[in-house]
């Protein structure tokens, strides 16, 4: 079947089967970030905004997102930017893999609640595993970031 | 692996009603627990241009569309000041929330999971569902029916509780709950819902009185007791029948008295 | 503790590839290997022990797209083993990449590829095979010498005298000490005899297991992997194709995560064989579910402990047993287990007159073991501190007083630990630093709360190994490029840890550079110098030293080529980081100036490679105190507070090193409270997702607060010992002991479940 959607804000037309799931689909269209860490919709990893929402894209047909928008992190670079440095500056990012997921569904937050508690943090993310940080240095990472921003966002000077 | 012949968004609750009446068709929910089965969909009806998503409250009632996400009821103002809160603490540990944001709960009620957080709350509170051929129902009757080929429209939660709380035993923060409990005060008395048992919730009714002279401590203690009798609990990996049936007795008082402290 | 002062050493810079891990890169085995390659599948075996009597896949070949599906007719019949160890393995050669007898449920039956993966999975379903079921062998205490055997084929072999004997079902066994235990023992005031068990815990890292290979313009077989040990897959793949190791060419990309589970060629033989028979690229990606049932994980033990103390506390021998379960194959079998008794005893050397450990380790119709951080020593770890915390308890001692009081200390020679002298060692620091963060005296005593909770505390001490001593290979090439910035290629694996950019800081603090002076390459078995690889808490230790060794030669060459260019002789020249100056003041090149210099007329090579072996492998050690808050109701446990201090001699890059305790923590954590694995009757795996196998969440963990204590470890680069692993050793026993001061009982079987807490206290108020 065809399916049209807004894909990181361009308009992508692609044949799919009907089973197709949004994971494999954005992979397809080159959107590597997008990872895949089990087939229960338990780790987080394949997290991408549909209409502007954290989802599992394992967890969404490719044909439901038609007609919708869907974002990746590979759309959302610049805002990823401002606070990833901050998870880099604790040496939280690890092997890596579950980031694209944890980073998608921490600007998820961020938009919804700009200045969350601890325990609200850990509440919202607590769908995106990692095994290598032991989440404490992400939580520093964030918190970091909300102090910097709460400053006024001066340059770092990086 | 999942695969599916055919994807349809139905375009009138009668379309997907009659697509639905095969055998190998089936409704979409959220798709997460459809996914995990090893199964083959001929066609695959997606609900998702109906307008079944949305929270309408009324004086009377909410009503609540099936294709709504868990996490519009975790965080819907309404609902939790009607509840208490307890629909957030209800919704709250079930996986995350990018997972909440797509599970529906139409297919969350229609899939009578034992392990159901919503369904329990839900029954509690004497939730009605809307079935397209069927019609409204009180949930706790569809949730004894035999599985039919019918489309859950939406949920109807009458305002007529008056304080309600929710418990759930969790072996870990997110994963499926060893028990789950909820009470709510009814117009007829106090009515609670045990899930998880690992059978799907059911509901319970102060048929011995134990309560009738207020929840104390005591009465609370002794409910519980009776609960835990009552019950039929079982074993699943999570837990056995005897710590089910010890920790049914704790929700039970704890969540007891703390709907009495909510007066 | 020498009070040296580094310049990039000791700095906690960001890893080299974070911002890239982090904005979602590209950087991963399925990202950058193509898509239009064959799929490749497993058919797994439903039974746990059997013999394929008839195999048909000619259905199965006719789904359009097919290519091949093999059984065990179309492999080399030699032997080998998948674990990741320098030739000759101590693991038994007891695989075949497919085989007639399939030994677990999951284990592998036949091998499918096809042009996409909905004909694979189509075709999964179209191979018919007729099994002859066999009794499986699936209880630890009756596997030695039973009747039925695991491996009992002819051509099994055991390469290193390791106690094996494929006719008793066993994978290795032995016994050692030093004393009279029993004598000791005897005349003790005090004996705590008990057995502990742990399971076959899952490393879960985030990417699962995946391989792809294709044929390279040379007839090669070019393997893409995501592994901590290139060049051991070299060796594994040429043994299970049974061709030429010249004929393969293998490289690791990032990798998401391996924790060892990626130090054994659990993937790769598929797409390999698959490659190599159709001439076609192939990939294979394990599924979730794969990494659960047939993947690599901890060997589940069985360990007895026997500690004699006198009533004042002084702890004077320890008996250690160990039942450790292989699983079906072998791998990492006969080394796991040494740890589980190597790396406990020795923690309490102080006054200990007497030591015997013995272990056997059993072949079982269940999944095979592996290593996963810690490798025996998390076990037994488990073991010997719960036993402490026990006879604390019976004594009525403080058990942080009890360790202070017979605690390895620095400069002891430890028996039980190949006689190696603890050279750095602060352990007796950690203790008590970690003593004062944590509050002990406050948190230790049983606090009631009301409503059925209680809040306590409690402690265990560990300690590892860094790398393997004499065995052990690291190396690294150090090159002066264009411009005079340096290539660091290296055959050590990042897997996420962060090596390439602690061994990047060791350039940088050798060569008097910026860390973004240095770039770094590996791991290639073509390009990189031969490195064992990234595991037994190695990397930092060993291969550090090497690319110490490495920046040394390179200096003595760039000053030559200087000393040339200055007209002088190379000793009257000094290294000054960006440029070399003549001694006496009369000039000096740049950096850039000799770099364009090599390149030009040239012949002394402006690389060095280095390669280093450590004859003794330095412990880290550490303390950890956990602070609970159990539910008596419904036998709940929160965690509050977890303190760690450890003392892995110099932290080259303080965050990674604190992450790394972070990230073991939970790992701990999780194998303690919560990452069960149990089998239904007939061998099966019931936690095979995420679903049921529930590692911590971000909720399911307190606060963690980490500290170090250096030591300086002398034969270590710039006084580093190691980290990666330790990390995960205290949690357990830590757990448990607070656990039993909320309860009064003691659980030696993990994980400690709500049920397991709650119906253990009945009979105990």
């Amino acid at each position: 079947m065809e399916i049209s959607l807004t894909l990181n804000g361009k308009t992508v037309k692609a044949q799919i089967a009907p089973d197709t799931l949004l994971l494999d689909f954005l992979r397809q269209q080159g959107c590597l970030s997008v990872k895949r860490g089990c087939e229960t919709a338990n780790c987080g990893l394949c997290t991408v905004f549909l209409d502007e929402h954290p989802v599992l894209s394992c967890g969404v047909l490719a044909a439901r997102a038609a007609g919708h928008q869907v974002r990746t992190l590979e759309g959302l670079q610049s805002e990823a930017e401002e606070f990833v440095g901050f998870i880099a500056d604790q040496g939280a990012e690890q092997c890596g893999f579950c980031n694209p997921g944890f980073v998608m569904n921490t600007i998820a937050l961020l938009r919804e609640n700009p200045d969350p508690t601890d325990d609200e943090i850990r509440a919202f993310l607590s769908g995106n595993l990692c095994r290598c940080s032991g989440y404490e240095g992400q939580l520093r990472g964030i918190r970091a970031y909300l102090d910097w921003k709460k400053k006024g966002g001066a340059d770092r000077g990086e | 692996m999942l695969s599916i012949g055919q994807y349809v968004r139905a375009q009138s609750l009668e379309e997907a009603y009659t697509l639905c009446q095969k055998k190998s068709s089936v409704v979409l929910g959220g798709i997460l627990w459809l996914k995990m089965q090893n199964r083959t969909v001929g066609t695959a009806i997606d609900l998702c241009d109906l307008g079944l998503e949305g929270i309408e409250e009324t004086e009377e009632e909410f009503r609540i569309g099936a294709m709504t996400s868990l996490r519009a009821l975790e965080t819907h103002p309404g609902l939790n000041a009607y509840t208490g809160g307890a629909m957030a603490r209800c919704l709250g540990s079930i996986v995350g929330v990018q997972f909440r944001n797509l599970a529906t709960i139409g297919g969350s009620l229609y899939g009578r999971f034992g392990f159901s957080d919503p369904l329990t709350l839900l029954m509690a509170l004497g939730a009605k569902v809307e079935l397209y051929h069927r019609g409204v129902l009180e949930l706790e009757e569809f949730a004894a029916l035999p599985f039919e080929r019918d489309i859950l429209v939406r949920v109807i939660l009458p305002k007529t509780t008056k304080g309600a709380v929710y418990r759930s035993q969790r072996n870990t923060a997110t994963d499926f709950p060893v028990l789950t409990f909820a009470a709510a005060r009814r117009p007829e008395g106090l009515v609670c819902a045990l899930g998880a048992r690992p059978g799907k919730a059911r509901l319970f009714r102060d048929e011995e009185g134990i309560l009738a002279g207020g929840i104390t401590p005591e009465s609370a203690e002794t409910f519980g007791r009776w609960l835990a009798d009552q019950a039929a609990l079982g074993h699943d990996l999570r837990a056995g029948e005897e710590y089910r049936r010890r920790i049914c007795r704790v929700l039970a008082r704890r969540g007891l008295l703390e709907l009495a402290k909510e007066e | 503790m020498e009070n040296k002062t580094f310049k990039t050493v000791g700095k906690p810079l960001r890893k080299k590839d974070a911002m890239g891990l982090l904005l979602g890169k590209p950087a991963y085995v399925d990202d950058v290997t193509p898509r239009d390659c064959l799929v490749v599948k497993v058919l797994r075996s439903p039974h746990a022990h059997a013999l394929i009597e008839e195999i048909d896949t000619s259905v199965a070949m006719k789904v359009p797209g097919m290519v091949a599906v093999y059984t065990y007719r179309d492999v080399p019949q030699k032997r080998f083993t998948m674990a990741g160890q320098t030739a000759p393995e101590p693991s038994p050669y007891d695989r075949l990449i497919l085989d007639q007898r399939v030994r677990f449920v999951g284990d592998a039956v036949a091998v499918l590829a096809g042009e996409n993966e909905a004909a694979v999975n189509k075709a999964l379903k179209l191979v018919k095979v007729r099994y002859q079921v066999l009794e499986p062998v699936l209880d630890i205490h009756t596997a030695k010498d039973n009747p039925i055997l695991v491996h009992p084929e002819e051509n099994w072999r055991s390469l290193c005298p390791v106690g094996a004997d494929n006719h008793r079902n066993l994978c290795a066994s032995e016994v050692s000490g030093d004393g009279d235990v029993e004598a000791v023992l005897a005349s003790c005031d005090e004996v705590v005899e008990r057995t502990y068990h742990t399971k076959a815990c899952q490393q879960a890292m985030m990417e699962t297991f995946r391989t792809y290979t294709e044929m390279d313009p040379y007839g090669r077989l070019h393997v893409v992997s995501s592994t901590q040990i290139v060049f051991h897959v070299r060796r594994i793949l040429a043994n299970a194709l049974d061709i030429p190791r010249s004929r393969i060419h293998v490289e690791k990309p990032r990798i998401g995560g391996g924790f060892g589970a990626k130090q054994t060629v659990v993937a790769e033989v598929y797409p390999a064989l698959v490659t190599w028979k159709t001439g076609r690229p192939a990939k294979m990606i394990y599924t979730r579910q794969e990494c659960q049932i047939a993947g690599s994980p901890r060997h589940e033990m069985e360990v007895r402990v026997r500690l004699g103390a006198m009533r004042d506390g002084s702890i004077r021998a320890l008996d250690v047993y160990t039942l450790s379960n292989t699983g079906a194959y072998g791998e990492h079998g006969p080394t796991t287990v040494g740890l589980s008794g190597h790396k406990s005893i020795p923690l309490y050397t102080g006054g200990l007159e007497a030591y015997r450990f013995g272990y056997d380790v059993v072949y079982t119709n269940v999944q095979a073991a592996g290593a996963y951080r810690g490798y025996g020593a998390t076990q037994g770890i488990f073991a010997v501190e719960s036993a402490v915390n026990e006879l604390a308890a019976r004594l009525g001692m403080d058990p942080v007083e009890l360790r202070k009081k017979n605690m390895v200390r620095e400069g002891q020679a430890m028996p039980a630990y190949y006689g190696e002298v603890a050279g750095a060692c602060a352990l007796d620091r950690c203790m008590d630093r970690c003593a004062e963060i944590f509050g002990w005296k406050e948190k230790f005593p049983v606090r009631e709360l009301g409503g059925g909770k209680v809040r306590t505390a409690g402690v265990a001490m560990a300690m590892q190994g860094s790398g393997i001593s004499g065995v052990d290979v690291g190396s690294a090439t150090v090159k002066l490029s264009d411009d005079g910035f340096y290539n660091l290629t290296i055959g050590a694996a990042d897997m996420g840890t962060g090596c390439d950019t602690i061994l990047a800081q060791m350039v940088a603090e050798c060569m008097d550079c910026g860390l973004e002076d240095v770039a770094v390459f590996g791991a290639d078995t073509d390009a990189s110098p031969y490195d064992s690889g990234s595991y037994a808490s190695s990397t930092t230790y060993v291969t550090g030293k090497a690319v110490e060794k490495a920046c040394g030669e390179l200096k003595e060459k760039i000053c030559a080529l200087a000393a040339d260019m200055l007209g002088c002789g190379p000793e009257q020249v000094e290294f000054a980081g960006r440029t070399v100056r003549r001694l006496d003041g009369k000039g000096q090149v740049s950096l850039a100036q000799i770099a364009d210099r090599s390149m030009c007329g040239n012949e002394t090579a402006l690389q060095a490679t280095c390669s280093h072996s450590s004859p003794i492998s330095p412990p880290p050690f550490m303390v950890g105190m956990a602070e609970i808050e159990l539910d008596r109701e419904t036998g709940s446990v929160k965690l509050l507070d977890y303190a760690a201090v450890v003392d892995c001699g110099t932290p080259i890059n303080p965050n990674l090193a604190r992450v790394q305790t972070e990230g073991g923590l939970v790992q701990g954590i999780g194998m303690a409270l919560s990452e069960n694995v149990t089998y239904t009757p007939e061998g099966r795996i019931l936690e095979d997702s995420f679903m049921q196998y529930k590692i911590p969440t971000r909720l399911d963990m307190g606060k963690l607060r980490v500290e170090f204590e250096s030591s300086y470890e002398q034969t270590g680069p710039f006084g580093a010992k190691s980290i990666g692993e330790i990390v995960i050793n205290t949690p357990a026993p830590a757990l448990a002991h607070a656990i039993y001061r909320a309860t009064g009982v003691w659980h030696r079987e993990l994980p400690i479940t709500p049920e397991k807490i709650l119906l253990g206290m009945d009979g105990q108020e």
